[in-house]
């Protein structure tokens, strides 16, 4: 092998990692804040409401990220509406992100103890109040964990934006091999440029978790 | 801008979509049974095989947890021939999706063996079992038992992400969906439909996990 | 020849020395109840005798097996020493039959019909006949550590270490078991416990042993002891007048 076709399958992956790395933070940033938004709306305790975020939640948890990608980037686009894959790969990967977030964070709120819902309400605050200043506090600390090992499948996730064209770590991939038909070289590279940005949060994330048990 | 969904253009293509609903359910079903399997093998070794056993178990689990499915899809269809291993799609997809569950499954059924109390295998032990004897009668339907919720939650995850195994043409329900939508350009309606029937498929696996897993460990 | 002859045991955890030179003999048909504080090593000379635990020095037979040899079939010796333990440890996934006869199963190669006779044979013993079926979370904790006798007896031990099996017990629980021990005791078969109940290693006991800082630190006929014991350790121990 020619160092030099090894450089340049190199560096051209690196600078596809950049579109991994900026498609992972604003999926996972976007996902998170409508993530926020599907707790509240799961725990509002208001019927129709509840029903709807369930419903949004076992459907983009019970179908392929790929077929939501599909359905973003193939099918809005009949609508008239024209999505780029970047916009489609965001969008999907976001709503993808917050079904998923929001189950994780309703755990860790449901995790606090009915008393202190009853010890805040006896206290005159409202539901908002008893969010923000005694159930939300609480369950921060317990969702830390989880939230940064979840961020690892984000991470994954955006390989799948490949499918639809947008060139990042796995389409560069794919395409150095094309044109290098370097396969086992390619995607070598690729799997472990992936595993340099996933294992220190899957660590960082094992971390957190036995912090949190040996506090308890 | 005023596109109508008309969904009975999908159904000439019925045979199609469900020979590709078909292909999942036996892709999943195979990989599952064959994860599962070197799950508890990759936790047996790890908690007591010996130590080069379970290291290279730790770096199997790791390796497979940070890196992307459709990466290791790639590697094993496009990389592996370069090693004189050729696979057909459809192996390479069965090959990927197995390896794929086995690593989340050690991990899973490793975390429900160490919480199984160590009284429970001194006892297994002090009635002259081997440690063996112990992993296989007293700790592995225990630790099963424990895990069972979130190894049918892994298993459920698996099998949706199986539909990456399209983008090497392995003709599963996504690849019946681009086919569909490619002759009849109505992709919202492929997509949706197909989507809905992952759906299904996820709703009815997981209500049949619940039920073997009621079926495995009656009593509790 | 003692079923059971320990002689100038030492084991160590690290540099933290736990049986400081342990001696003993248990006869056939002996019932030894073993007392002393909490850390004076009873549990581990007890998890030793089994195997549980290895020592560094000294020796341990039973019938004529010494547990740390070389060529000791350490399977071979825990099919003759059974073990009931503080925490039942009964298997939760299995009911109290099923309990009984896994290790005859699997390590006996005892077959499905005479396993269950001998589920039956063994509950009746511990008086549990009606809850074969039952899956341990079904059981209160009296008969949880009762199905955990049988289970131990059904390997048909010729020694069985008992270590405390009342202690986790609620109090109304704890004669119940103990009754079991006393029949177990009257039918011969040799029995080390580890007890605090003082009343039973007295008239239950054939040997009374008094573990003190990793020694076997006074021993001899529980009656005797109790009445006149002849160190100040012991005295002091079971709160008799010095
Ligand atoms: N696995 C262990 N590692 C380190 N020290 C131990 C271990 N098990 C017991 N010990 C120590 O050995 C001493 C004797 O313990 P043990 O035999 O359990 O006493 P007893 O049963 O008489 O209360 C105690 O000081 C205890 O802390
Ligand atoms: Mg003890």
């Amino acid at each position: 092998m020619s160092d030099f076709t090894f450089w340049v399958i190199f560096s051209n992956l690196l600078l596809a990692l950049r579109w991994t790395i900026a498609l992972s933070l604003v999926a996972f940033v976007c996902g998170g804040a409508v993530g926020l938004l599907m707790l509240f709306a799961r725990v509002s305790k208001i019927g129709w409401l509840e029903a709807l975020t369930r419903g949004y939640i076992e459907f983009f948890q019970g179908t392929p990220l790929l077929m939501q990608l599909f359905l973003l980037f193939f099918g809005l686009a009949l609508f008239g509406l024209e999505v780029s894959p970047w916009l489609a790969a965001t969008l999907a990967l976001t709503l993808w992100t917050s079904a998923f977030i929001s189950e994780i964070w309703r755990g860790c709120v449901e995790s606090i103890s009915r008393g202190q819902w009853e010890a805040s309400s006896s206290l005159a605050m409202t539901y908002i109040e008893q969010m923000r200043y005694v159930i939300l506090p609480q369950a921060l600390r317990i969702a830390v964990a989880p939230t940064v090992g979840f961020s690892v499948q984000v991470v994954k996730g955006t390989a799948l934006a490949s499918v639809i064209g947008f060139v990042e770590l796995t389409k560069a991939g794919t395409m150095l091999n094309n044109a290098t038909f370097r396969p086992f070289l390619v995607y070598s590279l690729v799997a472990l440029m992936y595993f340099a940005l996933c294992f220190p949060l899957s660590f960082f994330a094992k971390k957190l978790e036995g912090r949190l048990n040996a506090a308890r | 801008m005023t596109y109508k969904l008309q969904f009975g253009e999908l159904l000439p293509y019925m045979g199609v979509l469900f020979e590709g609903l078909l292909f999942t359910v036996v892709l999943t079903l195979i990989s599952t049974v064959a994860g599962v399997g070197l799950g508890i093998g990759g936790a047996a070794a790890r908690t007591f095989g010996p130590p080069w056993a379970g290291r290279v178990f730790v770096i199997y689990v790791e390796l497979i947890r940070n890196t992307p499915f459709i990466v290791q899809l790639f590697f094993i269809y496009f990389g592996l021939p370069a090693l004189g291993l050729k696979l057909s799609e459809s192996q390479a997809a069965f090959l990927a999706m197995t390896i794929n569950l086995g690593a989340y499954s050690t991990e899973i059924i490793r975390a429900g063996v160490e919480a199984v109390p160590k009284g429970h295998i001194e006892a297994g032990v002090s009635l002259a079992m081997t440690k063996w004897e112990v992993f296989a009668h007293i700790i592995l339907k225990q630790a099963l038992q424990k895990i069972w919720p979130a190894l049918s939650s892994q298993i459920i995850i698996v099998m949706l992400g199986s539909s990456v195994v399209s983008q090497i043409s392995a003709e599963d329900l996504t690849y019946a969906a681009n086919f569909v939508q490619s002759r009849n350009f109505r992709a919202f309606e492929a997509y949706f439909a197909v989507a809905l029937a992952y759906l299904g498929l996820a709703i009815v696996m997981r209500a049949m996990l619940r039920g073997i897993g009621r079926l495995m460990f009656p009593g509790h | 020849m003692p079923l059971v002859d320990i002689r100038d045991v030492r084991k160590s955890y690290g540099a933290v020395e736990v049986l400081k030179g342990v001696s003993l003999d248990i006869a056939q048909g002996d019932v030894a109840a073993i007392i002393g504080r909490s850390g004076s090593g009873k549990s581990t000379l007890l998890r030793c005798i089994n195997g549980l635990e290895t020592y560094q020095s000294g020796s341990i037979c039973v019938d004529g097996v010494e547990v740390a040899g070389e060529k000791t079939n350490l399977r071979e010796l825990r099919r003759n020493v059974g073990m009931v333990f503080q925490q039942f440890n009964l298997f939760p996934h299995l009911t109290a039959a099923q309990n009984v006869t896994l290790a005859p199963k699997v390590v006996n190669k005892t077959g499905e019909t005479q396993a269950m006779d001998l589920a039956k044979e063994m509950l009746a013993k511990v008086g549990l006949s009606d809850k074969a079926g039952n899956y341990p979370s079904q059981l209160s904790g009296g008969q949880q550590q009762r199905v955990a006798i049988a289970r131990a007896l059904a390997m048909r031990p010729k020694v069985l270490l008992c270590d405390e099996i009342t202690s986790a017990l609620d109090p109304e629980l704890v004669n119940e078991v103990l009754r079991v021990v006393e029949r177990l005791a009257k039918e011969g078969i040799t029995l080390i416990l580890v007890t605090h109940e003082m009343r039973f290693a007295r008239d239950v006991g054939t040997k009374l042993v008094f573990m003190h800082a990793g020694k076997a630190h006074e021993e001899g006929p529980p009656k005797a002891l109790f009445d006149a014991p002849r160190t100040p350790e012991l005295r002091q121990f079971i709160g008799a007048p010095a």
